[in-house]
């Protein structure tokens, strides 16, 4: 009982945090909002993308860093999602959708739902199939998944003659979200949306991790053998899970449709797919708590490296944030595998200094 | 594609090599010959669609030929790539991603040398590869005792995280240093920016095609001499199962040899740029995969039928699409057949 409590607390302490920013922003007392207080590198823009990632970090971490299971394709989903939300919002007439429904206020999250079903339903079967591979073999499938998905996307679906996803230059004009006359912007309000799914998504996670289906996911990390005989029925668990992870994926890309109002298949290639990752490891990949760290940790980092050591070093012609990326990348894996911030709880929780909040979540050190 | 696998199963001497973890490493035999057998129907089926879509397009013997000289080009180049990914695999037990930023360095590097010595004549061009594939070598040991080594008790996963990091890191350098445009290095036969046509039979060949299929061939035919008939290259070979330290950076090297030997001579062919160590890369594993990943004949073969079935697939189906092949392989590779479509009974798993 004690965990639960600490995680109801925790995640009561988020949602003030949320408030509180989101608050601060609306209301701009003395006309100060995030941006001048931290100098241009923390602005709402930047939140509302940190909480996007933490749905999806939520679902990768349950994956990689509770099931063992390791992704390198994740950002293949991410962008199913935005460009379900994109060309069934968009491109509606050309599918032969009436305008009466395309325009209802009700459409895109019809859409954004059933996009989360449609790329759940499809990960699920896709995983049955592809999580029989262990180890780097699995992850190499699901980087091949992950491109294929990237080069559909880019090469308009195979259909140039419908035109549907853009091809390269992607589709604009993406509408904002409404419920009712409520339009879910400016941007502050889109926050609040954001953010109050990615605390439920939080709220998931920790109810996964807390309940059997976590044990049975760690026994399947230590063991696939030891938990199929202690009852786990191991292949339909990783399928569940690996959808499960889909379809988070999927909803935070159909909020980033709807945040950008536009969508190029650039965003979902290969390189986000890995950029996923750096977030999970850095926030830590077998904590649910690590995924909003995790992401604003490395938004903010993009932030920095665009912004300030670009000018400190005059003669680069391109940037320098995948050098510094690359490198981090390299260093968190070998000095903190199992990530930077459940490290740092991890390390508190030893010294007795209560439960952090990644502290009773995390099944062990080991990370990958 | 069965005709090219068949003889080389007697090729293969029975090692001690570490398999592949895939769950097929485990399979009875029964499984691996009904595996063996949904690879042949496919390759079939896949051969009928190629046949069926070409003749849509009205294509002949000639285009189909001029397309399969095309794909051993391509072919060549991944097989050089992919045996330096079994070569550090056999080693270290670790894909190394980080063998697309040596593809990338190696033609890249040349250039600047090459520049840096006046740009013109033959010996400037033959002494920038050389400098430039020592070069490679250097930066990939360098990289391996500063990131790998010092990982070496972490798991395999980590270890290939890390790579990717490499990987990430050196291109990201790439592109500081050459910026995003393409560069071009002389065709090795004219030491011009043009090539010569060689015209056989009705079939265009660029001369620098000799060059490719050359060094690729005379390059694995060194490697094999060196696993073969040295000490250091047998000791290499014993490493598989004794894996020593020094030997694990001895594999990066040669890895990364191999990989700018063939970005170096593509690259008169095609347009180096600071991000080509990706496609490469990722199609030279796709490749040792083929090959099952522990087996230098297999990974060789692997590149050969990859790049020839992408060549006719490229042909017959929208550009665009042409990456995509790769993948769709490397996934049924990975599900049907871990471990190759060259090994026989007792060349993996145990």
């Amino acid at each position: 009982m004690r965990g639960l409590s600490s995680d109801i607390r925790a995640l009561v302490a988020a949602g003030a945090l949320v408030l509180l920013l989101g608050g601060f922003e609306m209301v701009r007392p003395g006309g100060i909002s995030l941006s001048h207080l931290s100098g241009g590198l923390v602005t709402i823009d930047l939140l509302i993308r940190a909480g996007i990632f933490t749905i999806i970090l939520v679902g990768l971490n349950l994956l990689m860093g509770y099931a063992g299971q390791v992704s390198l394709g994740q950002a293949a989903f991410y962008g199913m999602g935005a460009f379900f939300s994109a060309i069934l919002t968009v491109k509606a007439s050309v599918l032969g959708i009436p305008a009466v429904v395309a325009k209802a206020w009700w459409w895109p999250w019809l859409v954004m739902g059933g996009a989360a079903v449609l790329v759940g339903g499809f990960s699920f079967v896709v995983g049955w199939v592809i999580l029989r591979l262990r180890e780097h073999y699995l992850a190499m499938a699901t980087l091949g998944l992950g491109v294929i998905v990237y080069i559909v996307l880019r090469e308009n679906l195979g259909m140039p003659q419908l035109n549907l996803t853009g091809g390269f230059d992607g589709i604009v004009g993406i509408p904002r979200l409404r419920v009712g006359a409520l339009a879910m912007w400016p941007e502050a309000r889109y926050y609040f949306l954001v953010w109050g799914l990615a605390l439920l998504t939080i709220a998931l996670g920790l109810n996964v991790v807390r309940s059997p289906v976590g044990r049975a996911l760690r026994a399947i990390h230590g063991s696939e053998a030891a938990a199929e005989s202690v009852g786990v029925v191991v292949p339909l668990l990783k399928a569940q899970i690996f959808a499960l992870s889909a379809a988070l994926a999927s909803l935070a890309g159909s909020l980033y449709a709807h945040f950008q109002a536009a969508v190029v298949p650039d965003t979902f290639g290969f390189v986000p797919s890995l950029e996923l990752v750096v977030m999970s490891a850095i926030g830590g990949m077998a904590s649910i708590w690590g995924a909003p760290f995790g992401a604003l940790a490395v938004l903010v980092l993009q932030e920095v490296l665009r912004t300030r050591v670009l000018g400190l070093v005059p003669v680069v012609s391109g940037e320098m944030e995948p050098v510094v990326f690359g490198a981090l990348l390299v260093l968190i894996m070998m000095f903190w595998p199992s990530g930077l911030v459940s490290s740092y709880w991890g390390r508190m929780a030893a010294r007795g200094g209560g439960d952090g909040p990644a502290a009773g979540g995390a099944p062990s050190q080991q990370g990958l | 594609m069965r005709s090219v696998a068949e003889p080389a199963t007697t090729e293969l001497p029975a090692r001690t090599v570490p398999g592949p973890r895939g769950p097929a490493a485990r399979a009875p035999a029964a499984r691996r010959l009904s595996s063996r057998g949904v690879l042949g129907t496919a390759s079939a089926v896949l051969l009928l669609v190629f046949w069926a879509l070409g003749r849509r397009l009205g294509y002949g013997l000639s285009e189909y030929l001029q397309l399969l000289v095309d794909g051993t080009v391509t072919g060549s180049v991944y097989a050089l790539v992919a045996v330096g990914f079994v070569v550090v695999y056999r080693v270290t037990g670790v894909i190394n991603f980080a063998q697309g930023a040596f593809v990338m360095l190696g033609p890249m590097l040349a250039i600047t040398f090459f520049r840096t010595l006046g740009g013109s004549g033959g010996l400037a061009l033959a002494a920038a590869a050389a400098a430039a594939v020592l070069a490679t070598a250097l930066v990939a040991t360098a990289v391996h005792r500063l990131t790998l080594h010092p990982a070496r008790a972490a798991s395999a996963l980590t270890r290939i995280i890390i790579t990717v990091g490499v990987y990430i890191s050196i291109q990201g350098m790439g592109l500081i240093v050459w910026g995003p445009r393409p560069y071009a290095l002389p065709a090795f036969t004219t030491l011009q920016m043009a090539d010569r046509l060689v015209t056989v039979g009705g079939i265009a060949v660029q001369a620098q095609t000799f060059w490719i299929w050359g060094t690729a061939a005379f390059t694995l035919a060194l490697l094999a001499l060196f696993f073969e008939r040295t000490v250091v290259g047998k000791a290499m070979r014993a490493c598989a199962v004794n894996r020593v330290d020094r030997m694990a950076t001895l594999a990066f090297g040669l890895a990364a040899v191999l990989g700018a030997v063939g970005g170096i001579v593509l690259s008169p062919a095609t347009r180096p740029t600071y991000d080509m160590g990706l496609e490469l890369g990722l199609k030279g594993f796709v490749a040792a995969i083929m090959g099952g990943l522990v087996s230098f004949p297999g990974a060789v073969v692997g590149a050969l039928v990859l790049g020839v079935l992408e060549s006719l697939w490229a042909g017959i189906t929208l550009s665009g699409f042409k990456d995509i092949f790769a993948f769709v392989m490397l996934i049924i590779f990975l599900l049907v057949r871990p471990q190759g479509f060259l090994a026989g009974k007792g060349e993996v798993g145990h």
